[in-house]
């Protein structure tokens, strides 16, 4: 595919996605394009759905309607009619989820070095000493010190934690990131560092996110476009600052007027 | 460059009863390329929201905002995000920026996103700064502890770290001292120098007098109201 082509193709295109839970409403009717190089907030408060959304687009959760066609290296495919381990190996080469606990997404029991090297075998790498120098690397893009290279997660603070699982989500160059609350739980100053750090991985490596969260100060700092839930639906959608500074929903002015300070 | 034509705005307050309050009506103004255009009238009448429309975060109800060949009253988002990226840029009266930053990369940001190298886009910014009279030992701490008129030095270099060809100023010149505001006004007569189509609202008279070609009163786009 020409450069041209991949720049005026989005990269992910979900349509009418539906998930019922029983007669309840997971999410519904969600329809959004995703282009190469862009980050999208999804906010909104619990049980509006964005959890929901995020695991059916990433093909944790089979939705009960709708598609989700991501731009795959042979073209645009629908992901929810892909077989199983296609949909598996593409979750590994071209997708990362980081999850809100890094327990989540970490394998606790093996080494720091291990987690960032475990999916570079999983794509392939085979030659222990290009593995190791790759994960020494970027264990110091995610400011973590080579030599606790081989600790184990649970040697580590939250902080450092969510660093490594980013680092091992990463590692592979994936185009595409959902991310569940990924500053959730964490203290103020190591959320700022984690901020600055994700929005320089997003301009250096050409990468398009999902991100899910409740923090509207995250979402400003980060998300290029927002789409706002409330009940399962998407109520309001738009430029980031445009939906935070003037929201035409009533549910959205509810929102940013019950912040105290974005 | 900029050209805003029959532009009018309400907000619609749905938790207070869906009260609409019409702001403004026939909004329409030029900004020719090299030209510095100055909003003028009353505070409340309106300066700041046509600001934000043609930046692209309020939204018109009607009419269309022309900027660089782009209705930023109809576009996609995408495509206002790639507007701000290489055409029009805008120092606020606010810093928002990530935490822990130092300032040396909040000013390099925008040269960095358009893909310039990280040491010509440090370089660009450290000129900025040192013209500034920004301390070349805080260049490496975050903005967000510095005093008012600092912060808003930095905006400011931030804003003209990259030649865009629109400029939005609102209050370029407040809470700075005499020495800062004339490199200021001399950043934006270079600007203009170079081509830059330039909206901006300037409360201080000798600055307004000084850069800006003609001046357009905001009161002229208040709504009538309704009998």
């Amino acid at each position: 595919m020409s450069r041209m082509e991949t720049l005026t193709t989005p990269l992910l295109q979900v349509k009418h996605l539906t998930k019922r839970y029983g007669t309840r409403i997971g999410c519904a009717d969600v329809s959004f394009d995703l282009w190469p190089g862009e980050v999208l907030g999804i906010v909104g408060e619990s049980g509006s759905g964005k959890s929901t959304l995020l695991s059916c687009l990433a093909g944790q959760m089979t939705p009960d309607q709708g598609r989700v066609i991501f731009d795959t290296h042979d073209g645009p495919r629908d992901v929810l009619a892909m077989g199983e381990p296609e949909r598996r190996r593409l979750s590994r080469s071209d997708w990362a989820f980081v999850h809100q606990n890094p327990r989540d997404g970490l394998r606790m029991g093996v080494t720091a070095g291990g987690n960032v090297g475990e999916r570079l075998m999983a794509v392939g790498a085979r030659h222990y000493g290009d593995i190791r120098a790759k994960a020494i690397d970027w264990l110091g893009r995610v400011e973590i010190a080579a030599e606790r290279i081989d600790d184990r997660p649970s040697a580590f603070s939250g902080g450092m934690q969510q660093r490594l699982q980013i680092a091992r989500n990463l590692v592979t160059g994936p185009r595409l990131v959902f991310m569940d609350e990924p500053t959730g739980g964490l203290d103020v100053s190591v959320q700022a560092r984690l901020l600055d750090l994700l929005r320089g991985l997003v301009r250096e490596m050409g990468l398009s996110a999902i991100i899910v969260t409740h923090d509207l100060a995250v979402v400003r700092l980060l998300a290029d476009r927002l789409m706002v839930m409330k009940g399962g639906h998407v109520v309001e959608s738009g430029l980031t600052d445009q939906v935070l500074d003037d929201p035409q929903h009533a549910y959205t002015q509810l929102l940013v007027s019950s912040v105290l300070q974005v | 460059m900029i050209r805003i034509s029959g532009v009018s705005k309400n907000f619609t307050l749905h938790n207070q009863g869906g009260t609409v309050i019409p702001v403004m009506a026939g909004a329409a103004l030029d900004v020719a390329p090299g030209e510095c255009v100055g909003l003028v009238g009353a505070s409340g009448a309106g300066k700041s929201t046509l600001m934000r429309m043609v930046w692209g975060n309020y939204l018109a109800a009607s009419g269309s905002i022309m900027v660089g060949g782009l209705d930023v009253a109809q576009a996609e988002p995408r495509q206002i995000i790639a507007l701000r990226r290489a055409t029009l840029g805008y120092v606020s009266q606010f810093l928002r920026v990530v935490p822990r930053v130092p300032t040396l990369d909040v000013v390099a940001e925008p040269l960095l996103q358009l893909g310039v190298p990280q040491d010509q886009a440090r370089e660009r910014a450290a000129a900025l700064l040192a013209r500034l009279n920004i301390p070349q030992r805080l260049w490496g701490l975050s903005p967000t502890t510095f005093s008012g008129g600092e912060q808003q030095r930095v905006n400011i270099a931030r804003g003209f770290a990259h030649a865009y060809p629109a400029l939005l100023l609102d209050e370029p010149t407040a809470s700075l001292d005499a020495a800062n505001r004339e490199v200021v006004l001399s950043l934006i007569e270079e600007a203009k120098a170079r081509g830059a189509a330039i909206l901006g609202i300037f409360h201080d008279e000798g600055a307004r007098a000084r850069v800006c070609d003609r001046l357009v009163d905001v009161t002229g786009f208040t709504p009538k109201v309704a009998a």
